[in-house]
Parts: structure tokens; C-alpha cells; sequence
């Protein structure tokens, strides 16, 4: 049972794997997921958006399920799996998700981006072959500001066929 | 957020010691998704937060020999719209459970709190309550049981002592012949936050005809609430448009809801009536055997044959 006192803030030591990788690192209960990641592990490819939930930016997926990593604790990521935008493209080269959106151009300030790419690569994952409306659908948690959406639910399926035919 | 204490209990015992120990200053966590969200906004303000995802009573679903079902009050949305048993045995519950927020919420709210976050609302509450579901609670001085359409009595006020945990949820045993459908009125398609809601139980006899129901609203009053009056409506009948028409004016007249951001009183007297009476033809077709689409899969239903 792991148990800090409010008072003193003491950190707690919180190993988790993610992208791969054994990481430790340090948290004060008080302090999300999303917190975490950007603040104390510099992995800043996450965004924060809303910070209630709302807005998908700070898409990860933890323990093979898509989540809002500002309602985790970062404490709460302990032994956990967690995969980050970062871990989304193969070593040297792109997920068919990011070929997708720069192909459809389907981002233009790019803060949502990499909240729906994590969102969509788990769709994709669990449906190769979604309907527009199942794209929209699943995509529902994340919110843009900037494209209308249109481009995005483009890439997606665009996505998907690269996926399930090459191209 | 304001620094918190966290602790991790292992059984249900221990849990209840670390709520008692701090009343009203440690709160259960479960998904987080309601909770964190107060703490970060200053609305609830503790000293100790307590992970009960920790506690295989709280984390599992069992399915029991008499065919009732327990739910772990921490299970989160996706585990329980992926069991077979309640996909098969209550529709309704998969109907509010897949429309809980959007996917990533799904991957961290629970039924438990849902419950327990005892928001006018909620919109798992009326499907539990329409299933007659039971909340099973463990405090210091034991263990105790109340219905979940009595656990709410007011905007996020329950039945809970500070000291309390919610354990699990139980389900009755599923009747042949019955089924359950909820829906809401939201503004978009999915993510918000139910306008006016309906979760109604049917069982039938052999002939087809109504032999029992439940019908419950929420977020037309301080707390979800059951209509005994749209339950006599249908009760007797085969749900004729005439009776679902009956069912529906006793949900209008049963709703007593305000007028706020989402909307108007007028509106929400409206809408109780337009969901009772489709969530009462949802369960009694369901009921018959019928397929009848949650919200969550009525876009396929809609793209069915669409070439994409």
C-alpha cells in the first residue's frame, strides 16, 4: 500500500513502461498523468486541451485501453503500460495514421493531433474497417478547433485502407 | 490540484478503515473521471484520496448461480459492455454504459461512480434502477444493502455515510420474456450530458402482454426518478400507441425538472415524455425478441448499406 502524507508532498517513486521503455520517475500524488509525462519526463507530445476530459488532447492509451491521462495520477500509472504519441510511428518511418493527416492535410494548428492520432490508431486497432459514422463515433471524445473535422475522418479512412490494402 | 493523500488499499476492510479514518475529508477513486475533475476545480476538497481499483471486489464482475450478476463498483464502462452476461440480460445497461461520455471516459468511469457521484444526471442510474438493481455498501459497522433507485437523494447527495464504500452493484437474475432499453436527448450525438433521459423494464407474459415494468428519468428533478404512474400505463397492455401515449403524459406530469444551460423546463417536460414512451417500445420489442439499436449503434443502423 503506498501512502503519503498531504502535508509533507512527499514523491513517490512510480514505474511504469511506456512506449516500450522501463521508466521511473518521480510524482507527488497531486499530479495527473498528463503532468507527469510533460512536465517531469519532458514527453511533451501529449497536449493539454480542457484538462476535465473533454477534449481528447491528452489521449493515451494505459494498460491497452484509450484514456484521458488528465484524469489519471501519474501515481495511479504505476506498473502500468502506457503508450504516448511518441511510440505511435515505427522507428524511422511514420504510422499510416500520420502519413494519412499529412496527406489529407487533416491538421492546421496541430494541438489536437496527436490526441486523435492515439485515438484513432486504437480504433483502428479494434475496427480496421470503420464506417464514417464509427469513425466519427469513436472520435467523438476528441475536439478540434481548427479543421471541422471533415479532413480528419478523411485520414482516418484513409488510414484504414492503407492498413488493410497498402494504399 | 491541491496535494492530496493516496493510498491503494487491498481489501474492502481496509478501504473503509482509510475512509473512516478521515470522514468526509477521503474519497473512494475509481475511473477518476468525475472525481479528479472536482478536486482540480476546487468544487470537493479532501485530504486523503483512496484508489479502490486495488480490490478484487471492486474491480470484478461475477456472474452468480442464481443468475444475478454483481458488478464491481470500479469495473469501468468497457469491461461491462463487453460481458456476455449483460449483454444478453440487460440491453439497457449496455444502452447507458456505451454512451457514458466518449471512448477514452469509458475507459475509466464505472457504474459505482456513477452512483455514487449522485448526479440528477446520471445516466446509468435510471438503468439500474429500471433492471432493480441493488447497491451493495460496507461500512464500519458492517455491511448493507439499498436499492439503487433510493440511493440518490439529492444533486450529488446519496445514501452513502462519509465512512461508506459502495462494493458492487447487483442485478437480478434475468426473466425470460423481459428486457430493458434506455435513451437520452443530447444535443450532439455523443458527450454530453443527458437533457432528459428514460430507462424503462418490461417483462411479458406469454401472450405478450405487459405483466410488470419500471420506468425511470433522470435529469428532470434533484434525482433520477421512477414514474409509478407510466408503469400503470403499460402494465395490462400489449404497448399499444395508446398506452405508450398514457405512459408518456405521466412522465410529463412526473417531471419536475429546472431550467438551465442544457435546457428549458418546458423542453424537459416535452423530452420525458418522447424518451419514456421510445424507451418503453425499445424494451417491450426487445422484450419480443426484437433487435432494437443503442444509441451507440444506431449509426450503424443508419450507414447500413452505405458504400464507404
Amino acid at each position: 500500500m503506498v501512502a503519503v502524507d498531504a502535508h509533507s508532498a512527499t514523491k513517490v517513486v512510480v514505474e511504469a513502461t511506456i512506449n516500450g521503455q522501463s521508466v521511473q520517475f518521480l510524482a507527488e500524488p497531486r499530479q495527473t498523468l498528463l503532468e507527469c509525462l510533460r512536465d517531469v519526463l519532458s514527453m511533451t507530445g501529449t497536449k493539454e486541451g480542457c484538462s476535465d476530459g473533454n477534449c481528447g488532447a491528452c489521449n493515451v492509451v494505459m494498460d491497452g485501453r484509450l484514456v484521458n491521462s488528465c484524469l489519471v495520477l501519474g501515481v495511479e500509472a504505476n506498473g502500468q503500460s502506457i503508450t504516448t504519441i511518441e511510440g505511435i510511428a515505427p522507428v524511422g518511418g511514420l504510422h499510416p495514421l500520420q502519413t494519412a493527416f499529412l496527406e489529407e492535410a487533416a491538421l492546421q494548428c496541430g494541438i489536437c493531433t496527436p490526441g486523435f492520432i492515439v485515438s484513432a490508431s486504437e480504433l483502428l486497432k479494434h475496427n480496421a474497417h470503420p464506417s464514417e459514422d464509427e469513425v466519427r463515433f469513436w472520435l467523438s471524445g476528441n475536439l478540434c478547433r481548427c479543421t471541422g473535422y471533415d479532413k480528419i475522418v478523411r485520414a482516418v479512412m484513409h488510414a484504414s485502407d492503407i492498413m488493410r490494402v497498402g494504399h | 490540484m491541491d496535494n492530496v493523500e493516496y493510498v491503494r488499499p487491498g481489501s474492502v476492510s481496509e478501504a473503509v478503515a482509510l475512509l473512516a479514518e478521515k470522514p468526509g475529508k477521503a474519497r473512494a477513486l475509481a475511473g477518476g473521471t468525475d472525481l479528479l475533475v472536482q478536486l482540480k476545480s476546487g468544487r470537493r476538497q479532501i485530504d486523503r484520496v483512496v484508489d479502490v481499483k486495488g480490490i478484487p471486489d471492486l474491480t470484478e464482475i461475477r456472474v452468480n448461480a442464481d443468475g444475478s450478476v454483481l458488478i464491481g463498483a470500479a469495473v469501468p464502462c468497457f469491461k461491462v459492455y463487453s460481458h456476455p452476461a449483460i449483454i444478453a440480460g440487460y440491453p439497457g445497461v449496455i444502452d447507458s454504459v456505451s454512451i457514458v461520455g466518449g471512448i477514452a471516459i469509458q475507459g475509466r468511469a464505472s457504474l459505482g461512480g456513477n452512483l455514487c457521484n449522485g448526479a440528477p444526471s446520471g445516466d446509468t442510474i435510471p438503468s439500474m434502477a429500471a433492471a432493480g438493481a441493488v447497491a451493495l455498501i460496507a461500512g464500519p459497522s458492517g455491511s448493507r444493502e439499498v436499492p439503487v433507485a433510493e440511493f440518490c437523494t439529492g444533486p450529488g447527495q446519496t445514501v452513502l455515510h462519509p465512512d461508506e464504500l459502495l462494493v458492487a452493484i447487483r442485478l437480478p437474475a434475468p426473466r425470460a420474456h423481459s428486457a430493458s432499453h434506455y435513451l437520452r436527448f443530447i444535443p450532439r450525438n455523443e458527450m454530453d450530458i443527458a437533457v432528459a433521459g428514460a430507462g424503462a423494464w418490461v417483462a411479458l407474459d406469454s401472450h405478450g402482454v405487459v405483466t410488470e415494468a419500471r420506468v425511470f428519468l433522470t435529469s428532470v428533478a434533484p434525482t433520477p426518478i421512477g414514474v409509478p404512474d407510466a408503469v400503470k400505463a403499460v402494465v395490462g397492455t400489449r404497448g399499444e400507441e395508446s398506452a405508450l401515449d398514457a405512459a408518456a403524459a405521466a412522465a410529463r406530469a412526473a417531471a419536475k425538472p429546472i431550467t438551465d444551460m442544457r435546457g428549458t423546463i418546458a423542453q424537459r417536460v416535452h423530452l420525458s415524455g418522447v424518451m419514456t414512451k421510445r424507451a418503453l417500445a425499445g424494451a417491450i420489442a426487445r422484450a419480443r425478441g426484437e433487435h432494437v439499436p443503442g444509441a451507440h449503434e444506431a449509426h450503424r443502423v443508419r450507414t447500413n448499406g452505405a458504400a464507404h
